[in-house]
């Protein structure tokens, strides 16, 4: 006789809380020692839902399709030649800023779960944690290899964990991540499942991974929405685990407060590169960065918050800024990198005519009057033949480790300084959300590895800009570096494409 | 009321899927962007397995959805015959 076929809530009940078990001669606090540490309280973890119910036998067998169509996919595209289908060779640069500051993210996110899971005592939240990581570390391994083919082809992909480390701008998502699990573990879940991937990133893996396949990406979009499947069951655990904590006592409310507070500026100080990416870095533009933090933070982060009010919580700290800064964040952040192009792994350039036309268009209010002139006179310069790159190091926000480049959002005429005083020394910081954050807990970012100053304190080797950027960061200098214009991916892609050599090409650049 | 949404791949099986969504919720919207679909409707959302496999022409286990499934926003509430998506606001 066929048992009967359990039905999807008594098999989840069966496969996750029936796996647990009651500690007779071990005491439970000392099986989980960081449970209660951060103040959070917790009166009935059986109250864990999960709304998604999958069990680990439903997760391999529907894991592994997935898996069988995305690589499917990869051998198609590689086979196929792929990337001579993407819409230019300018778009490949926003795939190394992803390998080498989002990827490792990934793992990050891995090794976060795989270590907050042990330390819950509710069996629900164990499994759930142990999903996501096991999700985390399928994603790094997919973009890795979609990204492999990239890099038989183009410069700048080959030592991306080890840049990861080491350089200055990819220390803003490392030390996002490094911030987040260095905190308790309920911290790092309102952190990473709650502000970052509920509210947050779908600005990155949906509008982004739409305009890849708008740009002939087929494997990044690919890998992009196949992640993006896992991250609709990170989303929803992330709105469980925040109505978990709310509705188990209500001393947890000002303390998630403070952790939205804190991690929602994180994340859009993070996102400035996404919107950088989506702005500028995608010849076939799906919808500006202005537009995609409308649909996907202001109206669906708004219907959010608004069902959150009846736990009392509130909007997010510094979120009237936000509203100020869609308008001018991708512009101010594509310059730092355009007038530090010589100091990235990747190539920056100047907007095409069309481009800053399409910009003009969806920035009405700002374009044509704080950033259309700066590229005009960049394009003037560059054609006397003096592109510009700045000379010197930046100052690093101590908080977002971005350089000191945002502006006031009143005055975008006028860059933002704050600063705060801490044990004799002085900090410095890009906005009133990073100093904030440093004044709750000074003494955590007081060891910030800001690596500007590591270059000065002669940790990094070098005396000089370029032997660092060769010899500590690993760059091939003039092949990963400076201009898209003259540069060997340009020459290559040209060849390829059976463009005439030397076309829009400045053969007199100096390559650092 | 608030907005629920979900966005699925543009793919071959979420063709018979958004079919089926847009019968059982005739309030919705559909919005094609590229390489993938977003179906929004206010305060609630429902995708109910009976209705896809009348139009997909087999069994389909309501867990299958995850395999075309980009993203979500709402409250979920998810059974063997139906996935609920709500705003309570």
């Amino acid at each position: 006789m066929v048992a009967k076929k359990l039905n999807l809530k008594d098999k989840y009940r069966a496969l996750t809380r029936d796996l647990d078990w009651d500690y007779d001669y071990a005491d439970r606090k000392k099986a989980f020692p960081y449970e209660e540490f951060e103040g959070i309280k917790i009166t009935d973890w059986s109250k864990w839902e999960d709304p998604f119910r999958l069990t680990m036998d439903s997760y391999w067998k529907y894991q592994a399709e997935k898996e069988k169509k995305l690589y499917a996919i990869f051998d198609a595209f590689s086979q196929n030649n792929g990337h001579l289908n993407v819409t230019d060779a300018r778009y490949v640069n926003a795939i190394k800023l992803f390998l080498t500051g989002v990827s490792p993210l990934e793992y990050q996110a891995f090794q976060g779960y795989a270590h907050v899971g042990r330390q819950f005592s509710g069996a629900g939240a164990r499994v759930a944690c142990q999903m996501q990581s096991i999700d985390e570390l399928r994603h790094v391994q997919t973009q890795i290899h979609a990204m492999s083919h990239y890099n038989k082809f183009f410069d700048g992909f080959q030592d991306w964990t080890h840049m990861h480390d080491r350089v200055w701008y990819l220390s803003v998502p490392k030390s996002f991540f490094d911030d987040a699990r260095s905190a308790g573990p309920f911290e790092f879940l309102v952190a990473i499942s709650f502000s970052f991937e509920y509210v947050l990133t779908n600005l990155l893996f949906v509008p982004f991974m739409s305009g890849a396949a708008h740009n002939g990406d087929m494997a990044t979009c690919t890998f992009g929405f196949s992640a993006q499947s896992d991250e609709a069951r990170h989303m929803t655990l992330g709105l469980e685990i925040i109505k978990f904590l709310l509705e188990q006592h209500e001393d947890n409310v000002p303390l998630v407060q403070k952790w939205i507070d804190k991690w929602f500026w994180r994340g859009t100080r993070l996102l400035a590169l996404v919107g950088m990416m989506m702005d500028y870095m995608l010849p076939n533009k799906v919808m500006s960065w202005k537009e995609a933090w409308e649909v996907y933070f202001e109206e669906a982060g708004g219907a959010l918050f608004k069902d959150l009010a009846r736990y009392g919580i509130v909007m997010p700290k510094f979120v009237e800024t936000t509203a100020k800064e869609k308008e001018h964040i991708s512009h101010q952040a594509w310059w730092i990198f355009y007038t530090h192009g010589h100091a990235a792994a990747f190539h920056t350039w100047i907007p095409s005519d069309e481009e800053l036309d399409w910009l003009s268009e969806k920035y009405p209010d700002t374009f044509d009057k704080y950033y259309r002139p700066r590229w005009e006179l960049a394009k003037e310069m560059e054609a006397r033949g003096e592109r510009f790159y700045t000379k010197a190091l930046p100052q690093l926000c101590t908080t977002c480790q971005i350089p000191m480049g945002f502006t006031e959002m009143d005055d975008p005429t006028q860059i933002a300084y704050r600063s705060s005083d801490f044990d004799g020394e002085k900090y410095h910081f890009c906005s009133d959300g990073c100093k904030h954050i440093f004044d709750q807990e000074p003494e955590k970012y007081v060891q910030s590895w800001l690596p500007v100053h590591q270059i000065y304190q002669g940790n990094c080797g070098g005396a000089n800009v370029e032997e660092v950027l060769r010899d500590y960061y690993k760059m091939n200098l003039g092949e990963d570096n400076m201009d898209f214009k003259g540069s060997p991916d340009e020459q290559r892609w040209n060849e390829w494409k059976g463009k005439d050599k030397g076309k829009d090409t400045d053969k007199d650049q100096d390559v650092a | 009321m608030s907005k629920v949404y979900l966005a699925l791949q543009d793919n071959d099986d979420s063709r018979y899927i958004v079919e089926a969504i847009i019968e059982d919720n005739p309030e919705a919207t559909v919005i094609h962007q590229p390489a993938m679909i977003r179906i929004e409707s206010t305060g609630e959302l429902f995708v109910r397995r009976a209705s896809v496999e009348e139009k997909i022409g087999r069994d389909w286990d309501m867990q299958e959805l995850h395999l075309s499934l980009i993203t979500l926003g709402g409250n979920v509430d998810e059974d063997e015959d139906r996935l609920h998506l709500s705003w309570n606001v």
